[in-house]
């Protein structure tokens, strides 16, 4: 029911909305709570496990009740706030948990069966048989219990995530936050006001109070418009700071979007914020919390603090006739604000027998409401006076006050534990929970405005002081200064039914009794045993009521019973404001060649290498299957020439007097002892002894060297080689950088390579000018370059480099010429069989596990001098016969193919675990060799050449007889790549 | 999380590569013995409290990183570059 007149939203701009699939009208301004209140809705949903009916509750994000779900299909959003959400025109809201309305809900059947739900109930019911619970209870009880449901759609909505930075962030715009940012402001320094409402002044905006001889909204507006003249501020509403974090950061989740009927395209529906703040202000205000009391769950029961809220700020009176019942003065206020605005107040009931009626009012000092009546909406509440005498009060909404807990989460994120404080039955924070960080007003525990006001003028004061400034004069504004008086008073006892603690969950002061009675006595396993706190309103509601209760019913204080963990987020982040930006090619940054586009238009089909993308094979009319291609590719780099993009491979430019010294550190082999124009296979271990990567390392110039490196390991060598010399030769001369993206490098192998090669470069090359192993400076059409003679073909193989924005031409050119020939591009599927055949390792070999020992390579580690591994390679049970022993397999003629991953036996044994003698690493068809092949490690293998292993794949059922051969198959005098 | 580097000032921590405790950089003596190599490679105190790591400034600069910090706090109270430390002695050297 809208009040005339009253209220700050914007009466002549009505908003149509769709709730439950009828339209409804509220105004600019209003939420979708405020809106349905206004129109007389009741029921906003059903609750977690008995379906009851519920309303809302509160004005604010901490909402338990209200839980709405927005949009349809892809785009729709569970469990949203009715007091968050804004209204417009496309809004398109429905309760939930209920079928098949929230007016008809046939589930609601569980609430006849309640006695059955008590805490523990699935646990112990459900026990046997043990297999039934993941297969049918567990499912079955899902379904029926929960709140809104995900579409299991892709969410095609837009998210955003976003830094920021500055000297002051003040969270909450009520009196301390707005007095905390003016002053801050004032004095120059860089100020964000944080707010999650849409509209700043918090309770300012909820209370009929004055602030400067004004009414308190507009004192806030006139604060606001100051500030928003200020360019260090920066305002933030709809922003919910959702957790403090190590050093100063704090995450803050913006709705951008969500509140507009056609936001543009390029707005996200939400944005992820991480604020880094030299100085924090903590001004959340304070939740008011509920009193269980029998059946305290009824649509129409609601916050006192969020009556007034619907009543002063939203012009809605949220019941025709309304009762309120409270332990606290702030009760009082209630009444007052609604008998002002006309509304009816049928009866103040005040557990206090001290307590004084305000005037007018129907006061029931020291009596309690003992039950309500009205199942889909409250119409009287029951009460029981000192005596027990009982009365029926009329009502349809009964404003209930249990005092206020100050919203002190943020201070508690870092695992500072808050205390006692008995005068307002509260928890408060401690200074320097969180470094940085002060709390001032409500969320402290100070309830008057005007000692809000203080607190946050000083608050900003200590700030200024902490960041080197000087504050300005800030003269503090009058107001209301009241006593907060209040008894604590948790629960009603004694009622038959159930009194709810936690309405989102649907937890009952009966199921923590429950908890204690079974021994669950330590608050943090009532809390799990019972689910107290673990729904979307994390136990704002419910939390110290329900300790309370654990206190009183296993015989200790509150600060005995302490409080469970306070974690982020504040408030229900969605998954996809997190993980903004990282969907489908956001996943993982994509790194493509100068090549791409060349073998894409080829039709080759692009296989991620880390986070680079390369031509798997190169397609062509005919081919029956991607081998074809494969064998192809193969042959006419054993017979003609082909191209192949090696950009990919980690290229590292180091410089320095001790660069070559440096190297002899880093290798196992010696590297100083490189002439220029030479190049260099070596061999690299980690500190503990294993292969960390190989490579080769041209010496271009005296004291200037470039080391190659493996796709993959790229990033790790340069690492480490940054590790090593700022670790252990911080002295020495020697400076290096990664230059991989800066070249485009091309493998030109085969027999014809250096026919190709010989008509474009400006200066023919032959067999003494670039001998094997060296490397040559070239112009390539007046482009200078590089060339290197190395192969990882076993062919007469070069690699030509040339700066990178020349690489898509060079590579066109390339491979225009090795067609001519006979030959063409080829991709990774021949690349990897070529080096297969000619046993080159990759890290499918050097998998982290291996020593040069076990990869044949022992003679690589120099006696001479020390390298990075060399220590811990020679430690026992490193080297030796009882070794994995890198080997080549062939399978018996006519045997099906292998696959890597399978495992090794002896002839005759059987194929279990403790028979295991090896491993596949690397198979491939070899159509220069007719057969499979396979490179694998085998206990003691290298002496084993020559007998035959028995290789099973369990997963692809393969049982196949090998020789153990040596892992070069194909040309083992390596004449064809030196020729 | 924010780490100040030496060259490049406090920086977001997703810019940096976490590597362990600081005495991986005390690497022993050549020839020293594999028991010496077994506590250099593997045995690292788990102290509740202050403690010296390596971080890597991979975004950013490429400096190695020695972080002092509080493994009960999270408070960060010195970094500097690790190539500015004293050699240390090296261990297991065998005379």
């Amino acid at each position: 029911m809208r009040i005339a007149g009253k209220g700050l939203v914007d009466r002549n701009t009505p908003v149509g909305f769709r709730f439950d699939g009828k339209d409804y009208t509220g105004f600019q301004g209003d939420t979708l709570a405020s809106a349905l209140l206004a129109s007389g809705v009741r029921v906003f949903g059903r609750s977690f496990k008995y379906h009851r009916p519920r309303g809302v509750m509160t004005a604010g994000s901490e909402e338990p009740c209200a839980l709405v779900t927005i949009g349809r299909g892809a785009a729709q959003v569970p469990n949203v706030r009715a007091t968050v959400q804004e209204i417009h025109a496309a809004l398109d809201a429905r309760g939930q948990n209920a079928w098949p309305s929230v007016n008809v809900d046939l589930m609601a059947m569980n609430d006849l069966f309640s006695p059955f739900f008590s805490a523990g109930f699935y646990y112990k019911t459900f026990m046997w048989p043990r297999k039934f619970w993941e297969s049918l209870y567990e499912p079955a009880i899902r379904r029926a219990a929960g709140l809104g449901a995900l579409s299991r759609k892709h969410n095609e909505d837009h998210y955003e995530k976003a830094y920021a930075f500055c000297d002051l962030l003040v969270v909450g715009s009520g009196p301390a936050g707005l007095m905390a940012a003016l002053a801050a402001g004032r004095a120059g320094a860089d100020v964000i006001l944080a707010e999650e409402d849409h509209v700043m002044g918090g309770r300012l905006l909820a209370e009929m109070q004055e602030v400067a001889g004004q009414p308190g909204a507009d004192w806030a507006a006139g604060v606001l418009a100051e500030l928003a003249t200020m360019p260090n501020v920066r305002l933030m509403t709809r922003t919910s700071i959702t957790g403090a974090y190590d050093g100063g950061t704090f995450g803050a989740l913006e709705r951008v979007g969500l509140h507009l009927a056609r936001p543009p395209m390029d707005l996200p529906q939400e944005c992820f914020w991480r604020i880094v703040a030299k100085r924090a202000i903590l001004a959340t205000g304070a939740h008011e919390r509920p009193i269980a009391f029998p059946n305290n769950d009824r649509p129409g029961v609601m916050m006192a603090g969020a009556v007034r809220a619907y009543l002063n700020r939203f012009g809605v009176a949220p019941g025709q006739t309304v009762a309120v019942f409270g332990n606290n003065d702030d009760a009082h206020r209630t009444v007052r604000d609604l008998k002002a605005a006309g509304v009816k107040v049928s009866a103040l009931i005040d557990v206090r027998e001290e307590a004084t009626a305000p005037d007018g009012a129907t006061l029931h000092a020291g009596a309690q409401v003992v039950d309500t009546v009205g199942r889909k909406g409250l119409r009287e509440v029951v009460i029981a006076d000192r005596s027990g005498q009982i009365t029926r009060i009329p009502c349809d909404c009964l404003a209930i006050s249990g005092g206020w807990n100050p919203a002190l989460h943020l201070a508690c994120h870092m695992n500072g534990r808050p205390v006692w404080r008995e005068e307002i039955a509260a928890f408060v924070p401690q200074p320097g929970m969180v470094p940085g960080l002060a709390v001032a007003g409500a969320a402290n525990g100070t309830f008057s405005t005007q000692a809000c006001l203080a607190e946050g003028l000083e608050a900003a004061k200590a700030a200024l002081s902490e960041l080197g400034r000087k504050a300005k004069a800030v003269d503090l504004p009058q107001a209301e200064d009241g006593a907060y008086r209040l008894r604590a008073f948790w629960e009603v006892r004694g009622g038959k039914h159930r009194a709810w603690l936690d309405f989102s969950n649907d937890v009952t002061t009966k199921d923590v009794r429950l908890a204690a009675q079974e021994n669950y006595r330590s608050v943090e396993h009532m809390k799990r045993y019972t689910t107290q706190g673990m729904a979307p309103d994390q136990g704002k509601n419910s939390n110290v009521a329900a300790l309370a209760v654990l206190a009183d019913a296993t015989g200790r204080g509150i600060p005995e019973t302490g409080i469970t963990t306070f974690r982020p987020p504040y408030v229900p982040i969605s998954v996809a404001a997190l993980g903004a930006g990282g969907q489908g090619a956001g996943f993982a940054p994509q790194r493509f060649t100068t090549s791409h586009q060349a073998s894409v238009e080829r039709g080759a089909p692009m296989v991620e290498a880390g986070l680079w993308y390369r031509p798997s094979y190169f397609p062509r009319p005919g081919d029956q299957s991607w081998l074809d291609a494969c064998n192809r590719e193969v042959g006419f780099v054993r017979d003609r020439v082909g191209v192949c993009d090696v950009s990919t491979l980690g290229k590292i430019d180091i410089q320095g007097a001790d660069a070559g010294r440096f190297l002899d550190l880093v290798y196992t082999n010696t590297f100083s002892t490189l002439k220029p124009g030479r190049v260099r296979y070596g061999l690299m271990l980690r500190e503990d002894g294993m292969v960390m990567d190989d490579g080769t390392t041209a010496c271009l110039a005296e004291g200037h060297y470039l080391m190659t490196t493996t796709t993959a390991a790229a990033g790790q060598v340069m690492r480490h080689l940054d590790f090593v010399a700022q670790a252990h030769c911080p002295a020495w001369d020697v400076h290096m950088i990664s230059a991989t993206e800066q070249w485009a490098q091309f493998a030109v192998a085969g027999p014809l390579a250096r026919e190709l090669l010989n008509t474009l470069l400006e200066e023919p090359v032959d067999g003494d000018t670039v001998p094997f192993l060296g490397v040559a400076p070239v112009r390539v059409m007046g482009v200078a370059g590089r060339l290197f003679r190395i192969s990882f073909s076993g062919e007469l193989g070069y690699e030509i480099a040339v700066p990178a924005r020349y690489g898509a031409a060079l590579y066109r050119d390339l491979v225009a010429r090795a067609e001519n020939l006979g030959g063409g591009a080829y991709g990774m599927e021949a690349l990897n069989v070529l080096r297969i055949e000619k046993g080159f390792i990759t890290h499918a070999e050097i998998h982290g596990r291996v020593t040069a020992f076990d990869i044949g390579l022992q003679g690589m580690v120099s006696a001479k001098k020390d390298c990075i591994g060399k220590g811990a390679s020679t430690r026992p049970g490193l080297s030796g016969p009882e070794r994995e022993q890198m080997v080549g397999l062939k399978p018996v003629p006519g045997s099906k193919s292998i696959g890597a991953g399978a495992h090794l036996f002896d002839e005759g044994a059987e194929p279990v675990r403790v028979n295991d003698q090896g491993y596949v690493t690397s198979v491939c068809w070899s159509p220069t060799l007719n057969s499979h092949l396979g490179l694998g490690f085998l206990i003691n293998g290298r002496a084993r050449i020559g007998t035959r292993v028995r290789l099973v794949d369990h997963l692809r059922k393969t049982d196949v007889i090998c020789e153990v051969v040596h892992p070069v198959f194909f040309d083992p005098e390596g004449g064809r790549a030196r020729g | 999380m924010r780490i100040t580097c030496p060259l490049c000032g406090a920086r977001d921590r997703r810019e940096f590569t976490y590597y362990g405790a600081s005495v991986y950089a005390d690497r022993p003596a050549e020839g020293a013995a594999p028991e010496v190599w077994d506590d250099y490679l593997h045995l690292r105190d788990n102290p509740a409290g202050e403690i010296t790591d390596l971080w890597y400034h991979e975004l950013g600069c490429s400096a190695w990183i020695e972080v002092t910090r509080n493994t009960v706090t999270h408070a960060i109270s010195a970094t500097r570059l690790l190539a500015d430390r004293a050699t240390p002695t090296k261990k297991g050297a065998r005379s």
